[in-house]
C-alpha cells in the first residue's frame, strides 16, 4: 500500500518544497532535490514492479473497502504492466533533469517542481484504479506539460506550441469528460471494476458505445492519433530539451495506456462481442497515423519536429498493436514503448547537443557542418537504424511483436504498411547524417527559411556546450538497443498482459480482495518472417535516406500552425469516431 | 421534458467547441474554451439530480431525507477548479503572445507552420 | 486551409457529433430520476461513520480525498507555470512598477474598496472553518479571500506588488496550503497505515471540532486556493503594471 502512494507523494513532496523555497534560488540544490526525488520515484516504482509480479497489488487509499460490490474509496491497483510505464516515465525524467542541470534558465526552481509535478502526474495517471481519478492525473500531467512546453517565453515559437498544445488537450480532456458523465450516469460509480461489472450487465447500446468513443478520443488526443494530432510537432519541437525527450518518450504513450487500461477494465465485457468492429477502425486509425507521421517525418528540416513527426508515426504503430485487443498485441506495444522511448529520448538529447555546438537545428543550414563531430554523427546513423526497427534491437522486438500478433489473427497487411512507416522514419534520421555529418548530396540553395522559428537558445545566455548530455544520450541510447536483448523479455511481458487483459481477474482483485495469479506465460520470441520485415525496414531506411525530397502534396498545407484547422480537425476525427461506434456498437 | 437538461449540455458543447474554432481573438477562444467546460459541469450535475430531494447536508434534516447525489458535486467542484486553471495558463500564454507576436489573433501567430 | 473551408467542416462535424451525443444522452435515466448506488450509499454510511452531515465535504476531503489531493496540485502547478510563463526578462524589468495611465480613482471609492477588504476576509474564514457543517468550504472560501486582493485593486487602491517579497510570500503560503494537504495525507499513511486515512478524533457531529481531518483539509485547502488565486492575479496585475506597447 505505501510503495504506490509514495510513488505519488514523493515527487509532490519535492515540488511544493521546491516552490515553496522558490525565493532562495539555490539551483544547485535544487538540481540535488529534483532528481534525488525522481531517482526515489524510479526505485518505488521498480520495487512495485517486482512486487506485483506474482499478484497485482490493490491499496485502497483512505482505508475505505468496498462493500457488497460498491467502491466507497479510491484504490490503486498496481500491476506490473502499470507500474513499468510508471517506472519508465520515472526513468526518462531522471534523464530530463540531468540534461536540464546545464540549462541557464529555470525560473529559479520552478522548473523543477513543474517536472515533479508532471511525473507525480504520471504514475498517477499509471496506477489509478478509479475512472475520474485517471481524468485528474491526466489532467495534471497536462497543466505541467503545457507550461513546460512554453517554457522559453522569450522566443516566439514556443508560445504558439504551447498555445496550440493546451487548446487542443483541453478539449480532448473535455470529451474524456464527457464520456466519464455518460457512463457515471449508466453505472452510478466511478470505480474502474465496478463499472465493468455494471456495464456488463446488459447488451450494448448507444449510451456504451458512444461514451467509449468520446473516452477514447479523448486519450486519442494526448496520443497524437490522426486526425488528433497536429497540436504535437508543433508542442514538443519548442520544448526544452530536457522536456522533449520526457515528452516524446512517456507523455504520449501513456494516451494509449489510457485506452487500453479502459477498455480491459470497463467496456471489454460489454463490447467484447464486437471486437472486430472495434479493431477495424482502430486499425484503420493507426496505419493512417503511422503513414502521415512517416511521410510528414520524411518530410521535415527541422531537427526536433522531425522526431515529433516521427513519435506520431510510432504511436500509429503502438495502437495497431492496442488495436489487436489482445495480450499479445499489448506485449509487442510494452516492449516497443520502452526500446522506441529510450532511443527517441536520446536521439532528442544528441540534438540538443548539435544545436549547443553548432547553433542550429535546421537541416539545411547545418549542411556538411558536423563533419567535426564523428562521435555524434555515429550516434544519429545507430538511431536511424534502431529507428528503421534493424534487428535484434529494443525497438525491432516491438515491432515484430506487433507483426506476429497481426498475422496471428489473419491480418498480414498490417505488416508491410509498418515496414513502410519505420522506413520514413528511419530514412529521416540517416538522410540527417548524409547531409550534416558526411556533407554528401546537392547542397540546398541557402536562401530558404526554415518552416519553423530557429529554436535557439539566445546566445547570450548560452553556456559552453557541456559534456554530459553527450553521454546521456549514448547511455539512453544503449538501453533502447539492448532492451531487445534482455534474455526472457518477452516471457515476463506476456505474462504481465495476459493477466492485463483478464477483466473478471481484475473485478475479483479490486472488489473481492482476491488474489489472482499472475500467470507466467511461456512464448515464442519474433519468428522468421519478422525479421525479414525487421532487415527490409531498415534496407528501405537507407533508400529514403539517398533520396533527396519526399513528396508530401497537399499534408504539409494541412499543418498550418493555426488552432482553429486543428480543432476543425479534431471536432472531424471525434464526430466520425463517434458516428461509426453509434452505428456499429450501439 | 425529460432530456432537457442534458441537451443543454449537449448545445454547450458544440457551440463552444465552434466559437473555438472560428475565434479571432484568444481570450474570446479561451472564454469559449470555459462554455465548452460549463457543459460537462451541467451534465454531472443534471445526472445526479433527484426530483423533490433535498441538498446533501444532514444539518437540520431528517437521515432518512432523499438527497440528491453529493458524488457529482464533488466532480463537479473538482472540474471547476481544473477548468479555471487551464483558463488561467491560457491567458498568461495569451499576454505572452501579445508582446512577442503583436497580436492576438490565433489566425496570425505564424511561428510554426509545416 | 481557409477559414471558410474550415467553418464549413466545423459545422458538419459538430451537426454529426451532436447527433450522436443527443442519441446517447437519450439512454440515460430521465432527468431527476438518479438511480444511484454510489450516492445512495454515501448518505447511508456517512453521518455514522464521519460525525457530520454534509456529505459533499465528507466526500471531497475523505472518500474521494484523492482526487481534491490531485486538484490541489493541478491548481498548485497552474500558480508556477503562470508565475514561470510570466516571468519578466531582464530587460523588461524596470526599476519602479510605472502607474497605469488612468483617471485618479475616486476618495469615496477607494475608501470602500479598503474597508471591505476587512470583512470580505472574515467572511472567506468564515466559510472555511464551516465547510463540513454548512455548504462551503476550503474552495469556496478561499477563492473569496483571494477576491480581496482583487477588490482592493478594482476600487483604485495602488497596489504594492513589489514591496518587500510580497509575491515571494504568496508563493509561500500558496506551497505551504498544498504542502499542508500532502502532509494530511501522509499524515494517514504514517499514523494508521493508510494514506488520506482520517486519523483525528471524530467528535460530535455538528461541533466546530468533529469529523476529524475535514476541517484540517478545509483549512488546508482554503490557505492554497486563496494563496494561488492571489498569486496568479497578482502576477497578471504586475504584467498590467509593467505595460509596454510591444517590442
Amino acid at each position: 500500500m505505501a510503495l504506490a502512494s509514495l510513488a505519488i507523494l514523493v515527487p509532490l513532496c519535492a515540488a511544493v518544497l521546491l516552490a515553496a523555497t522558490t525565493s532562495l534560488r539555490r539551483r544547485r540544490a535544487a538540481d540535488a532535490v529534483a532528481l534525488g526525488a525522481a531517482v526515489a520515484v524510479l526505485g518505488l516504482c521498480l520495487a512495485l514492479v517486482a512486487r506485483s509480479s506474482d499478484a497485482p497489488i490493490v491499496a485502497w487509499l483512505g482505508g475505505w473497502h468496498p462493500r457488497h460490490g460498491v467502491a466507497l474509496g479510491i484504490d490503486l491497483y498496481a500491476d506490473p504492466l502499470a507500474a513499468g510505464l510508471a517506472a519508465f516515465a520515472a526513468l526518462l525524467t531522471v534523464a530530463g533533469l540531468v540534461v536540464s542541470m546545464q540549462q541557464v534558465d529555470t525560473a529559479s526552481h520552478l522548473f523543477h517542481a513543474l517536472v515533479l509535478t508532471c511525473l507525480a502526474g504520471m504514475v498517477g495517471f499509471c496506477l489509478a484504479g478509479d475512472l475520474f481519478t485517471i481524468f485528474v492525473f491526466f489532467e495534471l500531467m497536462g497543466v505541467s506539460a503545457y507550461a513546460l512546453s512554453g517554457f522559453r517565453v522569450s522566443e516566439r515559437a514556443p508560445l504558439e506550441g504551447a498555445l496550440n498544445f493546451a487548446i487542443t488537450n483541453s478539449i480532448g480532456s473535455l470529451l474524456l469528460l464527457a464520456g466519464i458523465g455518460l457512463l457515471y450516469g449508466r453505472t452510478g460509480a466511478l470505480n474502474l471494476a465496478q463499472m465493468g461489472v455494471a456495464v456488463a450487465q446488459r447488451p450494448p447500446d448507444a449510451l456504451v458505445a458512444v461514451a467509449f468513443a468520446l473516452v477514447v478520443c479523448g486519450f486519442f488526443v494526448k496520443a497524437a492519433i490522426v486526425p488528433f494530432h497536429f497540436w504535437l510537432a508543433d508542442a514538443y519541437a519548442v520544448a526544452p530539451t530536457s522536456i522533449c525527450l520526457i515528452f516524446a518518450g512517456a507523455l504520449s504513450e501513456l494516451g494509449l495506456y489510457g485506452v487500453a487500461r479502459v477498455y480491459f477494465t470497463v467496456f471489454s465485457g460489454a463490447l467484447g462481442g464486437h471486437e472486430e468492429a472495434i479493431r477495424d477502425v482502430l486499425l484503420v486509425l493507426g496505419l493512417l497515423t503511422a503513414l502521415v507521421g512517416g511521410v510528414m517525418c520524411a518530410g521535415q528540416r527541422h531537427l526536433k519536429r522531425m522526431v515529433a513527426f516521427a513519435t506520431v508515426a510510432h504511436m500509429g504503430i503502438l495502437l495497431c498493436g492496442v488495436a489487436l485487443l489482445d495480450s499479445a498485441g499489448l506485449a509487442g506495444v510494452a516492449v516497443f514503448v520502452v526500446g522506441d522511448g529510450l532511443v527517441k529520448a536520446g536521439l532528442f538529447v544528441a540534438i540538443g547537443a548539435l544545436e549547443d555546438r553548432r547553433g542550429s537545428v535546421d537541416e539545411h543550414r547545418l549542411f556538411g557542418r558536423g563533419r567535426g563531430l564523428p562521435a555524434l554523427g555515429a550516434l544519429f546513423g545507430v538511431c536511424g537504424l534502431a529507428l528503421a526497427a534493424l534487428p535484434p534491437f529494443g525497438p525491432f522486438l516491438g515491432r515484430a511483436l506487433i507483426e506476429d500478433a497481426a498475422s496471428h489473427r489473419g491480418l498480414d497487411w498490417v505488416a508491410p504498411l509498418l515496414v513502410v512507416a519505420s522506413a520514413l522514419v528511419g530514412g529521416a534520421v540517416l538522410r540527417v547524417v548524409r547531409t550534416v555529418f558526411l556533407g554528401r548530396g546537392a547542397k540546398p540553395p541557402p536562401s530558404r527559411s526554415a518552416g519553423a522559428d530557429e529554436a535557439g537558445e539566445d546566445p547570450a545566455e548560452r553556456e559552453r556546450p557541456a559534456r554530459a548530455p553527450v553521454v546521456v544520450a549514448f547511455a539512453l541510447v544503449g538501453l533502447g538497443l539492448a532492451w531487445g536483448l534482455v534474455p526472457g523479455l518477452v516471457d515476463a511481458v506476456s505474462g504481465a498482459t495476459a493477466h492485463f487483459v483478464d477483466r473478471p481477474a481484475y473485478a475479483a482483485a479490486v472488489l473481492r480482495d482476491a488474489s489472482p495469479h499472475v500467470p507466467s506465460v511461456a512464448s515464442k520470441g519474433p519468428g522468421v518472417a519478422a525479421w525479414l520485415y525487421g532487415l527490409a525496414s531498415a534496407g528501405l531506411a537507407v533508400v529514403v535516406a539517398s533520396v533527396r525530397t519526399v513528396p508530401e502534396g497537399p499534408l504539409r498545407e494541412l499543418h498550418s500552425g493555426r488552432v482553429g484547422d486543428y480543432v476543425a480537425w479534431l471536432a472531424t476525427g471525434a464526430a466520425v469516431v463517434a458516428g461509426v461506434f453509434a452505428l456499429t456498437l450501439g | 421534458m425529460s432530456v432537457l437538461a442534458y441537451l443543454v449540455a449537449v448545445w454547450l458543447l458544440l457551440v463552444g467547441i465552434y466559437g473555438v474554432v472560428t475565434s479571432r481573438h484568444l481570450v474570446h477562444l479561451v472564454t469559449c474554451l470555459a462554455v465548452a467546460q460549463a457543459s460537462t459541469y451541467v451534465l454531472l450535475l443534471a445526472i445526479g439530480y433527484r426530483s423533490g430531494a433535498k441538498a446533501p447536508i444532514f444539518g437540520d434534516i431528517p437521515q432518512s431525507t432523499p438527497v440528491v447525489d453529493p458524488v457529482v458535486q464533488a466532480l463537479t467542484l473538482t472540474d471547476v477548479v481544473v477548468s479555471a486553471t487551464v483558463s488561467a495558463l491560457l491567458l498568461a500564454l495569451a499576454v505572452q503572445a501579445h508582446k512577442r507576436f503583436g497580436s492576438v489573433d490565433p489566425d496570425e501567430l505564424n511561428a510554426l507552420r509545416g | 486551409m481557409s477559414r471558410r473551408v474550415r467553418c464549413v467542416l466545423a459545422l458538419v462535424a459538430l451537426g454529426v457529433l451532436g447527433a450522436t451525443l443527443v442519441v446517447a444522452v437519450g439512454d440515460l435515466e430521465p432527468f431527476g430520476q438518479y438511480p444511484g448506488p454510489y450516492g445512495d450509499v454515501l448518505a447511508k454510511v456517512v453521518p455514522g461513520e464521519r460525525h457530520t452531515g454534509q456529505l459533499v465535504a465528507a466526500t471531497v476531503l475523505d472518500y474521494r480525498g484523492f482526487d481534491t489531493l490531485g486538484e490541489e496540485l493541478i491548481l498548485f502547478t497552474a500558480a508556477c507555470g503562470c508565475v514561470a510563463l510570466l516571468r519578466l526578462r531582464r530587460r523588461e524589468r524596470s526599476d519602479e512598477p510605472s502607474a497605469p495611465e488612468r483617471p485618479a480613482p475616486s476618495l469615496a471609492s477607494r475608501a470602500l474598496g479598503g474597508a471591505l477588504v476587512g470583512p470580505v476576509l472574515v467572511l472567506s474564514a468564515y466559510i472555511v472553518i464551516h465547510g463540513h457543517l454548512t455548504p462551503g468550504g476550503g474552495f469556496s472560501g478561499g477563492v473569496i479571500g483571494a477576491g480581496a486582493l482583487l477588490l482592493a485593486y478594482a476600487a483604485g487602491q495602488r497596489v504594492r506588488l513589489r514591496r518587500v517579497g510580497s509575491i515571494a510570500m504568496l508563493e509561500a503560503s500558496e506551497a505551504i496550503g498544498a504542502g499542508g494537504f500532502v502532509a494530511l495525507a501522509l499524515g494517514g499513511l504514517i499514523a494508521v497505515g493508510a494514506t488520506l486515512q482520517n486519523f483525528l478524533p471524530l467528535g460530535t457531529s455538528g461541533m466546530l471540532l468533529s469529523a476529524g481531518t475535514l476541517p484540517v483539509g478545509n483549512l488546508a485547502i482554503g490557505i492554497e486556493v486563496a494563496g494561488a488565486v492571489a498569486l496568479i492575479v497578482a502576477e497578471f496585475l504586475e504584467q498590467a503594471l509593467l505595460e509596454e506597447p510591444s517590442e
